[in-house]
């Protein structure tokens, strides 16, 4: 009887296993699948995320060199960052903040970076 | 007195899932027990017609969340053997300490789960507070905490330096250390022993011909363990299948209490017997064609998998017998002649987990 005792008192004299989340956090690991985002200047629009993405969660418009996801479909497999072939997307390293209204991440590569 | 009819589930307390059991009482003893399931059928079969194989691994990765990494391996076996495809052995192994460190993570939060329903909240936390060392583990090895989708066909995508290896030890020591403080509240104390001890008999004769499988069966006796057959790394690893005697709710406690410690001692096998270097990966390609049958151990039990291709992208069928869908007929064999007040210890002593059976 008693077995859980000698933890209880220690739990009493340690420092608490929880974090006060909002007021400390903790680093993010390395290589960790957080929010994903493009660097859509390098961006060739080969549509090679969108077809190997298992949610179906990316758009592209090759004609008006437009990248689009949904984040909340997104399953952080990472599937589309390993097929990039110029490696224009990434992880952020940090999970998505919350929002009250959810909208599409819409990222267009600008025109004169197109006419040079 | 005339026998009283009690609904148990779908929603209930002890159970974050839907199972519901039609329990017919007489004096507060339970004389029969009617299962009823399908609440959470999410179709996720159907969709191996509609995604190409190698988008399915993540869709297998769903069907259930604390067992994420075994069923991606579990079907990514199975495809790489219908298209020959050789896996390095260093990706075999990685596997194993993936799949390993995932059964840890099952098992410490279904004996928190196991404490809540008996009543004892601080031992609850401490099993989840260890198991949250196990999560960060995962996240900065693999890069998600649960679904870590690190299986593909063909190997994995992740690989682990010499100091991430170190690192894993280090936390798995930790982890050992606060573990062990725990056993002799699980084995020895008072109240654990008196809500689970004896209640729930399933007779070692009755488990195997009820076809039971992983510590449900090996807490009545039989010494079944399908990391036995040596899939994957598993085969270069010395290991016993955990067997305990009786049959009750308390075997099972301590079948699942011993497996942490022998995972814990299979990762450290893997990690020191993983090659120097070389690929974790090789390209695949073609598509799978033929029929085959996938077998591995989760943490609750052997899972299935079956697959049937034509030489498409996309498979013609994929199915999945999940451990718990084989658990729910030894379940009912336990419930009759057991007080209305133990129904929720055992009903979780198998660790039920519905929408892996539903799918």
């Amino acid at each position: 009887m008693l077995h859980m005792t000698p933890t209880i008192l220690k739990n009493f004299f340690s420092k608490s296993a929880t974090r006060l989340y909002p007021v400390k956090k903790r680093e993010p690991f390395d290589n960790v699948r957080g929010e994903l985002d493009i660097r859509i200047e390098d961006c060739i629009f080969c549509s090679s995320c969108r077809i190997k993405c298992p949610a179906a969660c990316i758009e592209v418009d090759k004609k008006n060199k437009i990248w689009q996801i949904d984040p909340y479909i997104c399953v952080y497999c990472g599937i589309c960052v390993d097929h990039c072939p110029t490696k224009c997307l990434y992880f952020k390293g940090d999970y998505r903040a919350p929002v009250a209204e959810k909208a599409m991440k819409i990222e267009q590569k600008r025109e004169e970076t197109q006419s040079k | 007195m005339a026998p009283t009819i009690i609904p148990f589930g779908p929603q209930h307390p002890v159970l974050p899932e839907p199972l519901h059991l039609k329990i017919t009482t007489r004096d507060e003893i339970v004389t029969e027990v009617v299962p009823q399931l399908g609440f959470v059928h999410r179709g996720l079969e159907k969709l191996a017609d509609l995604k190409d194989y190698n988008q399915l691994v993540q869709v297998v990765e769903r069907v259930c969340g604390i067992c994420s990494c075994i069923h991606a391996l579990t079907y990514a076996q199975a495809i790489e053997a219908l298209m020959q495809v050789e896996v390095p052995q260093r990706a075999h192994l990685l596997r194993v300490i993936w799949s390993e460190l995932h059964r840890i993570h099952s098992h410490l939060l279904w004996l928190g789960l196991l404490a809540d329903a008996f009543g004892f909240e601080s031992l609850f936390m401490q099993c989840w507070r260890i198991r949250e060392k196990i999560m960060d583990v995962l996240e900065a090895t693999a890069g998600n905490r649960v679904i870590i989708s690190v299986n593909v066909v063909g190997g994995v995508r992740r690989d682990l330096t010499k100091e991430q290896c170190q690192w894993v030890l280090d936390v798995l020591k930790d982890v050992e250390k606060e573990f062990l403080a725990l056993e002799k509240v699980f084995i020895n104390d008072y109240s654990v022993e008196k809500r689970t001890r004896g209640i729930g008999v399933l007779p070692k004769e009755k488990a195997y011909e009820l076809g039971a499988c992983g510590p449900t069966l090996r807490g009545s006796g039989v010494a079944q363990d399908l990391r036995q057959t040596g899939y994957s790394g598993y085969g270069q690893l010395d290991f016993e299948p955990v067997v305990e005697q009786d049959g009750d709710s308390y075997a099972r406690c301590k079948v699942r209490f011993r497996e942490v410690l022998q995972s814990i001692d299979l990762v450290r096998q893997a990690i020191s017997k993983l090659p120097e270097g070389g690929e974790v990966r090789v390209k695949v390609k073609g598509n799978p064609e033929g029929e085959i049958i996938s077998r591995s151990e989760q943490p609750r039990g052997e899972l299935l998998y079956y697959i049937k291709a034509s030489g498409t992208k996309k498979l013609d069928r994929l199915r999945i017998r999940t451990p718990t869908f084989a658990n729910i007929p030894p379940l009912l064999t336990m419930l009759p002649g057991e007080d209305l007040a133990n129904v929720p210890v055992i009903v979780l002593s198998i660790d039920p987990c519905i929408s892996c059976t539903e799918r």
